[in-house]
């Protein structure tokens, strides 16, 4: 077996490696700068790469490590999305509106990460404002999959799920609100969990739409996931919808099996319209692996999933134009002041020059369903829709403890493929977004790679608070499908 | 359903935004679209079933009224645009 480099390790690999003392942690981030150095500028992953204070983090580390004061996250490299807000560090949610916003406090998740001892190496792209499925929306650059690097790396976390897949680091935080988390590790071929709403602390993290928002982690492997939520989650006091409940060691008892689990494939998802074949015997095969694994599998029904996209796209843009009126010029970000004659002028020069095509049309969006004469129509409509979806996932885990589908009807497309057309890229995230609609936790795992050599994840969905579970699910099937093991080979050259 | 160039001006005033000739037509096409697609939802029979605001919340978040510290105004100014003896300063509003 071929040595591994660093930069190459999972993160229990690399905890392992750091316990034992056959690498520092300075060592090991070295080893990721260097990596970030030969392939970022082919996959462009990053907006700010924080060099020096990496470097300091780690030799912190190092220092806990001598001490016997290590924790699982003790010196290990990670990305961090850029719309979590990192004390020092610019945090610009990838919009000319906050290009230049160093905020004054950390975030929730920050202060954890810290805490731990892990390494912040950079931040990484995304779509404005989190609005995208492709991060192709960023104000700054267009990641590229470095399975294939004239495709999108899927989004809104392309920058965070890019930076796993092409070992730029251990692991990473992304944000979630329909999918944003799990699509683009499925794109990217890693793993990408969205937690229960209310699990992890949203202090910190630039909203989008408040109620459907949360953090999770991008990792190489199941086990890294376990690691990376557990030390992110429990109670904030700062954030009102973080709920109080024990957080329990996610890592443990990962291998306990599923053979009393019984997983529901539903229908709707299995017969909807514009699957990809091949993706579609992708997830079959993953039904296959789970049922020789034990569990037992049936066939479930989800009736309001038609509806899911447009109640979605009522709601979240409408939380959004909500959200996004504090960019006014005012107290931060940027301000375009020169030929306001007034306050109002000034805000609206501001808003229309800061923000771009896509959050533009979404504010534009959410403002018109929440006016005057249009509210119970679309808000209101949208969501009692809301209400049918999250009791049609109650009735289903009545009958079921995971719910196993699709995360995407396609592999990652080209660049610019759908940049036209905001429907078509909005009804690629059908499978993903009624997860964050009923608030229940949600996991992305490699389940194959296409003839085009373009990998595909399976989704699992589990019930509220159900991580524990929904990772022992996710753990089973990625060591008996191994499909975690396949990487992109991505070299400094180029060449693929 | 169509949405009228005149509908998404009023829109923008609305959301303080200043939408240009050349993005004018492609916005009233682009928002048209989807709302004709989102418009399949009057069909769902939705009578008698209560809004869902928050998925998981039931309750209000309630928490002991005591002062905590927070950020201090020269940190809160940090990233102001314009700023002067510790105020925010913004375009004259008064005539």
């Amino acid at each position: 077996m071929s040595e591994k480099a660093p930069y190459e390790l999972t993160i229990h690999e690399a905890q392992a490696l750091l316990a034992a003392k056959e690498i520092s942690a300075a060592e090991l981030t070295e080893s990721v700068l260097c990596r970030i150095e030969n392939i970022e500028p082919m996959v462009d992953a990053y907006i700010t790469i924080c060099r020096e204070t990496a470097r300091k983090e780690a030799a912190a580390a190092d220092k806990a490590i001598a001490e016997g004061k290590a924790g699982p996250l003790t010196g290990i490299p990670l990305a961090i999305k850029d719309l979590i807000c990192t004390k020092g560090h610019r945090t610009t949610c990838a919009s000319k509106m906050l290009a230049d916003f160093t905020p004054p406090y950390d975030a929730m998740v920050m202060e954890k990460l810290h805490s731990h001892g892990a390494v912040m190496v950079g931040k990484a792209n995304m779509d404005e404002f989190a609005m995208g499925s492709s991060t192709e929306n960023s104000a700054f650059k267009t990641t590229r999959n470095p399975w294939a690097l004239e495709r999108i790396p899927g989004g809104s976390s392309g920058g965070s799920a890019a930076a796993v897949a092409a070992d730029m680091c251990l692991g990473s935080l992304g944000s979630d609100t329909g999918g944003s988390i799990r699509q683009p590790a499925s794109h990217c071929g890693v793993v990408g969990l969205k937690p229960t709403y209310g699990r992890v602390s949203r202090y910190g993290l630039v909203a989008f739409a408040s109620s459907l928002d949360q953090i999770g982690p991008i990792t190489k492997d199941v086990t890294d996931a376990a690691i990376l939520l557990t030390a992110i989650s429990g109670y904030d006091r700062r954030d009102s919808t973080s709920i109080d409940k024990p957080v329990a060691d996610l890592s443990r008892d990962l291998d306990a099996g599923v053979k009393n689990m019984t997983i529901g494939i539903p229908r709707e998802y299995m017969e909807q319209d514009g699957v990809d074949p091949e993706v579609q015997q992708a997830v079959v095969n993953a039904v296959e692996v789970m049922k020789e694994a034990g569990a037992t599998c049936v066939d479930i029904s989800l009736p309001h999933t038609d509806h899911a996209v447009a109640a979605y796209y009522l709601v979240a843009p409408a939380e959004a134009s909500s959200n996004l009126a504090r960019y006014d010029g005012v107290k931060y970000g940027f301000r375009d002041g020169s030929a306001a004659g007034n306050l109002k002028e000034m805000y609206i020069n501001t808003r229309s020059a800061g923000f771009g095509a896509e959050v533009r049309r979404r504010i534009l969006l959410g403002t018109y369903a929440l006016s005057s004469g249009y509210y119970d129509a679309y808000y209101k409509k949208a969501s009692q829709i809301r209400t049918l979806i999250r009791q049609d996932f109650e009735a289903a885990f009545t009958t079921c403890d995971i719910i196993l589908s699709p995360v995407a009807p396609t592999a990652a497309f080209a660049i610019g493929e759908k940049a036209d057309d905001p429907l078509q890229m909005y009804l690629s995230d059908i499978f993903t977004l009624s997860a964050n609609m009923a608030g229940i936790p949600g996991i992305s795992v490699p389940c194959g790679v296409t003839t085009g050599g373009l990998p595909v994840g399976l989704q699992l969905m589990g019930n509220y608070f159900e991580e524990a579970q929904l990772l022992k699910a996710a753990y089973t099937y990625e060591q008996a499908s191994g499909m975690h093991l396949k990487k992109p080979s991505i070299h400094r050259n180029g060449s693929l | 359903m169509k949405i009228t160039a005149d509908e998404v001006l009023h829109v923008a005033e609305l959301a303080r935004l200043k939408i240009d000739e050349t993005d004018l037509e492609r916005f009233a096409v682009q928002l048209g679209s989807i709302l004709e697609y989102v418009a399949s939802l009057e069909r769902v029979d939705t009578s008698g079933v209560a809004p869902t605001a928050h998925a998981v919340l039931t309750r209000n978040a309630f928490r002991p009224d005591e002062e905590h510290r927070s950020i201090d105004r020269d940190r809160a100014l940090e990233n102001a645009p314009d700023s002067e003896n510790g105020f925010f300063v913004v375009p004259k509003i008064i005539e």
